[in-house]
């Protein structure tokens, strides 16, 4: 794909950059269907039922019957909401959640666009969602919506600053923000694939992307017990549609960059299993990630929005930034690859 | 020039957590609640009213549809306050009958509570768990006497149906299997640092406001009272078996918490000497006569629900009808402390204490 | 209307019968003269009303009569009238004779207007206190070490037809006291002081029975409808109550 980047930009390219697009689309709009089908699935059997069963041979199709079910439905705004920003709100959560996946490496040869600074456009665009969260919550003209938005707001901007820092250490090791150099540099034996050298990084990585994609046990935002269903409960049909693609979408993309940043990319876990196509590897770790994160899902509690910021500013980045200092040393007295 | 405003938010009657339909007017200044106002009677039926034209055999199924996640305890505090006013007797079976029914209604009311306490705090599967569980004892409720919910067993003098064959044994593998299960619930959710983060410490009053607000059952309990009524005011045949009464300390969530879990346990270890000591024959009714007329006079009778305390006051004139039919029901009374404990706190803070404090609305409004 | 009486006069002398609310009778008693049945619900007239208050104040006159009896202490002695043996003195009349002999003292001398053993609640000593000094007997048995009934465990409001009864339960936890105080007021404007200062409990309870029967709680820091909305009109749970809507 790379090489189209490097040529002047003429209907031919562009062509090309539209049907790649496309498909990375068609990719996600598949997984996020078996996704949805597959959390119901896994947290039906820890609570010791079958998640749905129905529609569809094994209730396969169940997704597709939900989607359609929203995008039949009737489009109401609420009488007093904003209707700009209204509208606008789920759009804007979710292109960017689309937009961040332009960056991702699969295996060596398969990427959109290879950025330098692949990490921080990832970091950049994420952002972006916050924003729509307030709006959504702020336009629907509804106290319980409003609450839910400023929290997830309080929440999305606490947490970015530790995902940041933890991979801080990554980049000082590596000496690259770009997607594939740090793939690049945990081939070998699984022990040199970054969740090892970094593991704090990691521990602070994974809690704050949970954390980030508003998920169980950080979903105050959605908290439906409390604020039911929070910064989108005006929203119903295609437009809830939206903003549960986003989410899904932003799954994706984290499951991807965990992979990536700290469990290897496509690399195998011994060089002798390389004969496995690291496509292969990459999406086995990429469905552990999001396993792990059902997981939780089904088994944590809900923290409170005080105790959330507290783990945020009082354990998280103190954490992270131990994390940089350890591994500036390790550098020092190991040398880069240490 | 920047101002903030206060937000006067209206948590319920539809709500996913106010456990039926239940209005709390809260005024908020940011997320802390400066001032609550419950509001019910959503679900104010008109019970005692109805009560004063009907006979007490007729009223028995209305007492199972107040406090609708125990019937057994409403049924039982009905029949015993008649039973006491007449001064009948009760077989020895029934007796035996209805302990067991009432412990282990007791029992499926805090796995209701378990889980629904713990959806709320934002753990899924707990629920699950519970009522799986609970399931068991409604399907050995519904062997006994056809229904699952609403039960209209007891009658004034002894119970309706006698246990069919193999029912005590199914109970008794029920309380084997339920030892173990409350382990693993102990394992799964006691210990989770996120669990406790969220309880301890919260919603904390002291025995003596406890004992000015007139609160009962676990509530009371947790600050360190030990008061129950089926050891210091003892009914039916409690005083037969041995068991204790798990007493908090601090007077806060996590106490009334730990305290409704141990009452599980105690309520099977009464179940298993119950069970040993079941009487192999004997009616399940007394000598009653046909028509039920308690002679004129006052009473108040409670028991220990797995709220607290449940308590029926009847004024008879000698008819067939009560005069006067008051339930003195314990949601009602524990749910007055709500206010005084909301102010000052979070919002999300609001739903475990209220969750806390455990209540059913059908008996709130009665 | 003496036929309500089933202590006939002579009995009084005989002081140790304690007079009992739930002294059983005969099941085909009829009812107070001419009384509507309760199938009925037609308003009572003038003289119904005043044939049911001279019933009940010949019934006050002679229970008093026996309180007076039993607060002074007299011997079970089988004095009088060759009716049915003197029944043996409740365990807890020494309980109800102390706590009439405490009020008289330390409130008023007619603050008790009658108090008996109620049998079959367990011998529950009963008393029937003035209205106007419910706060000062409250706040007595609260805090005075005899009495030391710090729990309500249950208020209830009844309509008797001739006036509105609020009965309070009490509880003494430690040592497992039970007391049983009712207030008397009339039907027309019934008004009883509020206990909310002394109990917290009476708060939502006073609330409902001002809701349901009407009774108006002086000194009560909220005193609003609580199950009812908020504009209905009337009290539901008197015995006269005629719903706006009857044929719903």
């Amino acid at each position: 794909m790379q090489h189209y980047w490097d040529r002047p930009l003429t209907w031919g390219t562009a062509g090309i950059f539209a049907l790649g697009a496309v498909a990375v689309l068609a990719v996600v709009i598949v997984f996020v269907t078996y996704a949805i089908y597959f959390e119901r699935k896994v947290i039906g059997w820890m609570q010791f039922r079958k998640g749905p069963n129905r529609v569809g041979p094994f209730g396969l199709l169940q997704t597709v019957a939900d989607v359609a079910k929203l995008l039949l439905k009737e489009d109401t705004i609420p009488a007093k909401a904003d209707r700009a920003l209204f509208v606008l709100a789920p759009a804007l959560a979710f292109i960017p959640s689309f937009l961040v996946l332009a960056v991702i490496p699969y295996t060596r040869h398969l990427q959109f666009a290879d950025l330098n600074v692949g990490f921080l456009y990832y970091i950049a665009l994420s952002g972006v969602s916050t924003i729509a969260i307030v709006i959504g919550g702020w336009s629907s003209n509804n106290k319980y919506a409003l609450l839910g938005g400023m929290r997830s707001a309080a929440q999305m901007i606490s947490y970015e600053v530790p995902l940041v820092m933890s991979v801080v250490g990554i980049a000082m090791m590596t000496g690259s923000l770009n997607l594939r150099d740090i793939v690049e540099a945990q081939q070998g034996y699984f022990w040199h694939w970054n969740f090892l050298p970094q593991i704090v990084g990691f521990a602070v990585f994974v809690v704050a992307a949970v954390s980030e994609l508003n998920r169980t046990p950080f979903d105050l935002p959605e908290a439906e017990s409390e604020l039911v269903a929070g910064y989108h409960v005006e929203y119903s049909g295609f437009r809830f549609a939206f903003f549960m693609l986003a989410e899904y979408v932003y799954m994706y993309a984290i499951a991807c960059l965990t992979t990536i940043l700290f469990l290897g990319g496509w690399n195998p876990p011994i060089p002798q299993l390389d004969f496995i196509p690291g496509l292969i590897w990459f999406i086995l770790k990429f469905l552990l990630v999001v396993f792990f994160l059902f997981w939780i899902r089904a088994t944590f509690p809900r923290l409170r929005v005080d105790q959330l910021m507290g783990l945020a500013w009082k354990v998280l980045l103190p954490l992270a930034i131990l994390n940089i200092f350890l591994t500036a040393a390790g550098m020092e007295i190991f040398g880069a690859r240490g | 020039m920047i101002r903030t405003e206060e937000l006067l938010l209206n948590v319920g009657p539809q709500h996913p957590s106010t456990h039926g339909v239940f209005r709390i007017i809260v005024k908020l200044d940011g997320e802390i609640i400066t001032e609550a106002t419950p509001v019910m009677g959503y679900l104010h039926r008109g019970t005692e009213k109805l009560a004063e034209n009907l006979n007490y055999t007729q009223i028995i199924p209305y007492t199972d549809r107040m406090d609708y996640v125990s019937a057994m305890t409403n049924n039982y505090v009905l029949c015993h306050a008649v039973e006491k006013l007449m001064g009948l007797e009760v077989p020895e079976r029934a007796e035996f009958l209805r302990l067991i029914v009432m412990e282990l209604q007791r029992i499926a009311s805090h796995l209701v509570w378990w889980g629904t306490y713990l959806l709320d705090i934002g753990a899924l599967s707990p629920f699950l768990f519970a009522f799986s569980d609970r399931e068991t004892i409604l399907n050995l409720f519904n062997e006994l006497c056809g229904a699952r919910l609403t039960y209209n067993y007891m009658r004034v003098g002894g119970v309706k149906w006698d246990a069919p064959e193999g029912w005590i044994d199914k109970v008794k593998n029920f309380v084997r299997h339920m030892h173990g299960k409350l382990d693993e619930y102990h394992a799964l959710v006691t210990g989770n640092e996120i669990f406790l983060s969220r309880i301890k410490g919260i919603g904390k009053y002291d025995a003596d406001t406890a004992i000015a607000y007139g609160l009962s059952g676990a509530n009371l309990r947790c600050t360190g009272v030990k008061w129950d009524l089926r050891k210091n005011e003892p009914y039916c045949i409690y005083d037969r078996f041995e068991f204790d009464v798990p007493v908090g300390q601090n007077g806060d969530c996590y106490d009334r918490y730990m305290v409704r879990l141990e009452e599980i346990r105690q309520s099977l270890r009464i179940l298993e000497q119950a069970l040993e000591q079941f009487p192999e024959g004997g009616e399940t009714m007394g000598k009653v006569p046909r028509v039920i007329r308690p002679p004129e006079g006052e009473i108040y009778v409670r028991i220990e629900s797995p709220r607290g305390e449940i308590g029926c006051y009847i004024v008879s004139k000698g008819k067939a009808e009560p005069y006067r039919l008051k339930f003195r029901r314990p949601s009602f009374v524990n749910l007055q402390i709500l206010p005084k404990l909301l102010i000052g706190e979070n919002m999300t803070n609001l739903i475990t204490i209220l969750g806390g404090i455990d209540i059913v609305l059908g008996e709130v409004d009665c | 209307m003496s036929e309500e009486e089933n202590k006939p006069g002579e009995t009084k002398p005989e002081a140790a019968e304690p007079a009992e609310a739930a002294s059983p009778r005969p099941a085909g008693e009829p009812p107070e003269g001419g009384a509507p049945a309760a199938s009925e619900r037609r308003p009572l007239t003038e003289e119904e009303k005043a044939a049911r208050r001279q019933a009940a104040a010949e019934r006050a006159a002679a229970r008093a009569g026996a309180a007076r009896g039993a607060a002074s202490g007299g011997a079970a002695g089988d004095a009088g009238g060759p009716e049915a043996p003197p029944k043996p003195p409740s365990p807890n009349q020494p309980l109800l004779d102390r706590a009439v002999q405490l009020l008289r003292e330390q409130i008023a001398e007619d603050a008790v207007v009658e108090a008996w053993i109620n049998e079959p609640n367990d011998h529950l000593p009963t008393l029937v206190l003035k209205g106007e000094y419910w706060p000062q007997a409250a706040r007595l048995f609260r805090d005075h070490a005899e009495f030391g009934c710090r729990y309500l465990r249950n208020m209830a409001g009844v309509d008797c037809e001739t006036h509105m009864e609020v009965v309070y339960h009490l509880l003494n936890m430690d040592t497992g006291r039970n007391y049983c105080v009712k207030i008397r007021t009339d039907r027309d404007r019934p008004s009883v002081p509020s206990a909310t200062p002394v109990w917290e409990t009476a708060n939502w309870n006073e609330r409902e029975i001002y809701d349901l029967l009407g009774v108006d709680f002086p000194g009560h820091p909220d005193l609003r409808r609580i199950m009812m909305p908020d504009d209905w009109v009337g009290h539901p749970l008197r015995k006269d109550y005629v719903p706006l809507d009857p044929e719903v």
